[in-house]
């Protein structure tokens, strides 16, 4: 094969079906929208192309002989600690084709994860801690601009009644938040999963730039309703279906770049939410083209408060990025009621990788800067910080509240939820499992009442382990973990980063 | 309340005239005439039905974004953000406007007599029945119809202060993936956006224009005649997908 690229073999995972076990049964072929298995009429039986493979695991799930496995293919270059095969392989294919290598998911690179280097404290002797299966324990979060003080006046009987004037805040069960991911990039099955499953726990998810479909407005208490650059399927009904409005300026798996829906994913109902023709892309610019400063980011959040009449609070979505403390103080002083910081880790439904891996910074520094600069600058009420970008489990959350979050959103771990395995090709609209698909045939293999059972069940047993631990310190409210960086230690950082997270080395 | 209602905006702050006016919609005004308008925000904005506006002075930023429905009469100038996402409406301008005019706006009328600035009609869309059109009597900045997903642009050139500048700035129709951009008497070259080229019409065209300018033309107290009297060459995407092809799978 003389003319076959360069690549052709270089390809990530290889196919390992066992013969004796395979009965040739075709379910990995019906089950495999990258058609890597195929019937062989020649053979008469069962074969595959590794090629095709993406790694997503769907085949050997569903093999009723338990005959295939899924392997990473080690093709053997050399060893070479500059050029390592994932760089190699992106040459040749962009040399293949002249194209900007697309992702999708959070990035895989090995940028430290500074979850792993924190670590909780625990009640001994004093202050004793608190068992959450017997003793109240409050998870309870409000979103939104707390005010600087309160004032009381005594009613005829004596008794205080709040005179300040409180202004729209959201209220939680749990300090956690399904985080956007547009109808669209994601499909119906999945809001619906969403929907109720915040609905359920009491938490928001989160729209995402897609609109929101006419059955979703019932679930409108537990919606964070978004605005991007595209103002997609965004009109005054929209403003007002939610519990908050989200301006989102910047995403952690893409800094500084827009958004790209392609025709293929917009179908008939993807059209109608998002109000643009069937089948032509849908772009998000770069940047709002009304916000080039934070005084035109003020007249866009007073804007949406205008449009819903100052009921909910507003938020807005950045990257976590250089200098993110001194753009969030910005966001604050424009007005924001709450910011949401995405770092570096977060997922996406398609990025180009050299963005996804190479621009912003992880969450946890950017976090432990916005809140402590907002604190020295007096300002840390006027807005609630929520955390995104990376969040795995119980233990990220309560390190991330300890940093000075209010609440963290998390996607990509919902997403495993509900049978996601991060092949990280969500861009092809052929997910496998059904979540990052709008072809109907794939997207009923989400079951919207299985896949909201999975999440409420994830929730629930985060919201157990964060009592847990919030119980072992001593702390019978999540109130009391906000921006308490006594409770964190670190191993093996450095005094520069120990310095930024405002946390000591274990053993001090 | 009367139907008909003068409210004095002198000397108000935004917010509170803004609540003034969702008060009385709400008790049933349905033709309000602002007076002493002196930059306050949001005029109209949001304001769903048949509604009618008049403001007597020069209105601030954002005016009638996300509004549904009403009429609204500028008297003067506007400032930038007029038409902001809007999603149906009217909104006709006796002066000129600033920058992005009718950014991401969905469906209704925005008539300008004037000049206008940068950004206008970026990202204007188009679904089912809904059109959006902006027309523009003067020259426009830069950026003009960029991201364009669908909708009409009229670009006259007539009623300019600019004489000195061309009839658009540079990057007309940047990465417009739907929708047409008119523009009288012709562009040139250099100020279109990549891969765009100005062409000659077509009757379907020409009907449209001709259609706009009539209803333009009416509530400016223009000559349409004269505006007609020229040739006009549209701006088309050459492509609804104009980035399908940029990328490899990694």
């Amino acid at each position: 094969m003389l003319f076959q690229p360069i690549n052709r073999n270089y390809h990530d995972f290889s196919i390992v079906r066992d013969k004796d076990l395979c009965i040739n049964c075709k379910v990995c072929i019906r089950q495999c929208s990258y058609e890597a298995h195929f019937w062989d009429e020649s053979r008469q039986k069962v074969m595959h192309d590794n090629a095709k493979c993406v790694g997503c695991h769907r085949c050997e799930a569903f093999c009723p002989t338990s005959a295939l496995l899924i392997q990473k293919k080690r093709s053997d270059f050399r060893d070479n600690a500059l050029w390592r095969p994932e760089f190699i392989k992106y040459i040749y294919k962009q040399a293949d084709s002249g194209g900007v290598l697309l992702t999708g998911m959070g990035s895989p690179v090995n940028i430290p994860v500074y979850w792993d280097k924190l670590l909780l404290d625990a009640s001994q002797v004093t202050n004793p801690s608190i068992d959450p299966l017997r003793e109240p324990m409050e998870l309870k979060t409000f979103l939104g601009a707390k005010p600087v003080k309160l004032e009381f006046s005594k009613t005829k009987d004596g008794s205080p009644k709040l005179k300040t004037r409180l202004t729209p805040n959201i209220e939680l069960n749990y300090p956690l938040m399904f985080s956007a991911m547009s109808f669209g990039s994601i499909n119906f099955n999945l809001h619906i999963a969403m929907a109720r499953a915040a609905t359920e726990l009491g938490i928001c998810y989160n729209t995402g730039e897609g609109g929101l479909h006419k059955t979703l407005y019932q679930y409108g208490k537990n919606t964070i309703v978004q605005v991007a650059s595209g103002r997609f399927g965004v009109h005054r009904d929209y403003l007002n279906a939610g519990a908050g409005i989200e301006i989102k300026v910047g995403q952690g798996a893409k800094p500084g770049i827009g958004g790209h829906l392609p025709g293929e994913k917009i179908n008939a109902m993807v059209s109608e939410t998002r109000m643009v023709p069937l089948g032509s892309d849908a772009i998000s610019p770069a940047p709002h083209h009304d916000i080039y400063s934070i005084e035109d980011l003020h007249q866009l959040i007073f804007a949406l408060k205008e449009a819903s009449e100052y009921r909910v609070p507003v938020s807005v979505k950045i990257a976590a990025v250089h200098n993110v403390a001194a753009i969030a103080s910005g966001i604050v002083r424009a007005g924001a009621d709450i910011v949401a910081i995405d770092g570096m880790r977060g997922g996406t439904g398609a990025a180009p990788g050299m963005i996804r891996d190479n621009v912003g910074i992880p969450i946890e520094l950017a976090l432990a800067q916005v809140d402590q600069r907002l604190r020295d600058e007096g300002i840390r009420n006027r807005a609630s910080i929520v955390a995104a970008g990376g969040i795995r489990c119980s233990a990220d959350v309560v390190k991330a509240i300890a940093l000075g979050a209010d609440a963290c959103y998390f996607a990509t771990a919902a997403l495993l939820a509900v049978g996601c395995t991060l092949c990280a090709k969500c861009y092809t609209g052929k997910c496998p499992w059904g979540i990052a698909t709008n072809d109907a045939k794939l997207a009923k293999r989400q079951n919207p009442d299985v896949a909201a059972k999975k999440l409420v069940n994830l929730v629930h047993a985060w919201g157990h382990e964060i009592e847990e631990m919030l119980g072992g310190m001593g702390l019978n409210s999540i109130e009391s973990l906000r921006g308490n960086r006594d409770k964190l230690r670190a191993v093996g950082l450095s005094d520069t980063e120990m310095d930024i997270l405002g946390v000591k080395h274990a053993g001090r | 309340m009367a139907k008909k209602l003068t409210l004095d905006a002198g000397g108000i702050y935004y917010r509170q005239l803004n609540e003034q006016i969702r008060e009385a919609v709400a008790a049933g005004a349905t033709d309000i005439v602002l007076k002493n308008v002196n930059g306050q925000r949001y005029l109209a904005g949001a304001l769903e039905g048949d509604l009618k506006f008049e403001i007597q002075g020069v209105p601030g930023q954002d005016m009638c974004s996300f509004m549904r429905g009403p009429k609204v009469r500028v008297k003067a100038n506007a400032q930038d953000g007029v038409g902001n996402t809007m999603d149906d409406g009217t909104i006709i301008i006796e002066g000129l406007a600033g920058d992005v005019v009718g950014y991401a706006m969905r469906g209704g009328k925005i008539y300008i007599k004037g000049d206008v600035g940068y950004r206008v009609g970026i990202h204007m869309k188009a679904y089912m029945e809904k059109l959006p059109t902006i027309v523009i009597g003067g020259k426009a900045g830069d950026f003009l119809g960029e991201y364009m997903a669908g909708g009409i642009i009229l670009l006259l050139g007539m009623f300019s202060g600019m004489p000195a500048e061309p009839i658009a700035g540079r990057s007309l129709g940047t990465g417009m993936h739907g929708g047409v951009i008119y523009v009288r008497g012709g562009v040139p070259q250099e100020q279109i956006g990549p891969g765009l080229t100005a062409q000659p019409l077509d009757e379907s065209d020409l009907a449209a224009i001709q259609g706009i300018v009539k209803d333009y033309a009416r509530e400016l107290g223009l000559d349409a005649k004269a505006i007609l009297a020229s040739e006009f060459v549209k701006i088309k995407p050459f492509s609804h997908r104009p980035y399908g092809n940029l990328y490899v799978p990694a």
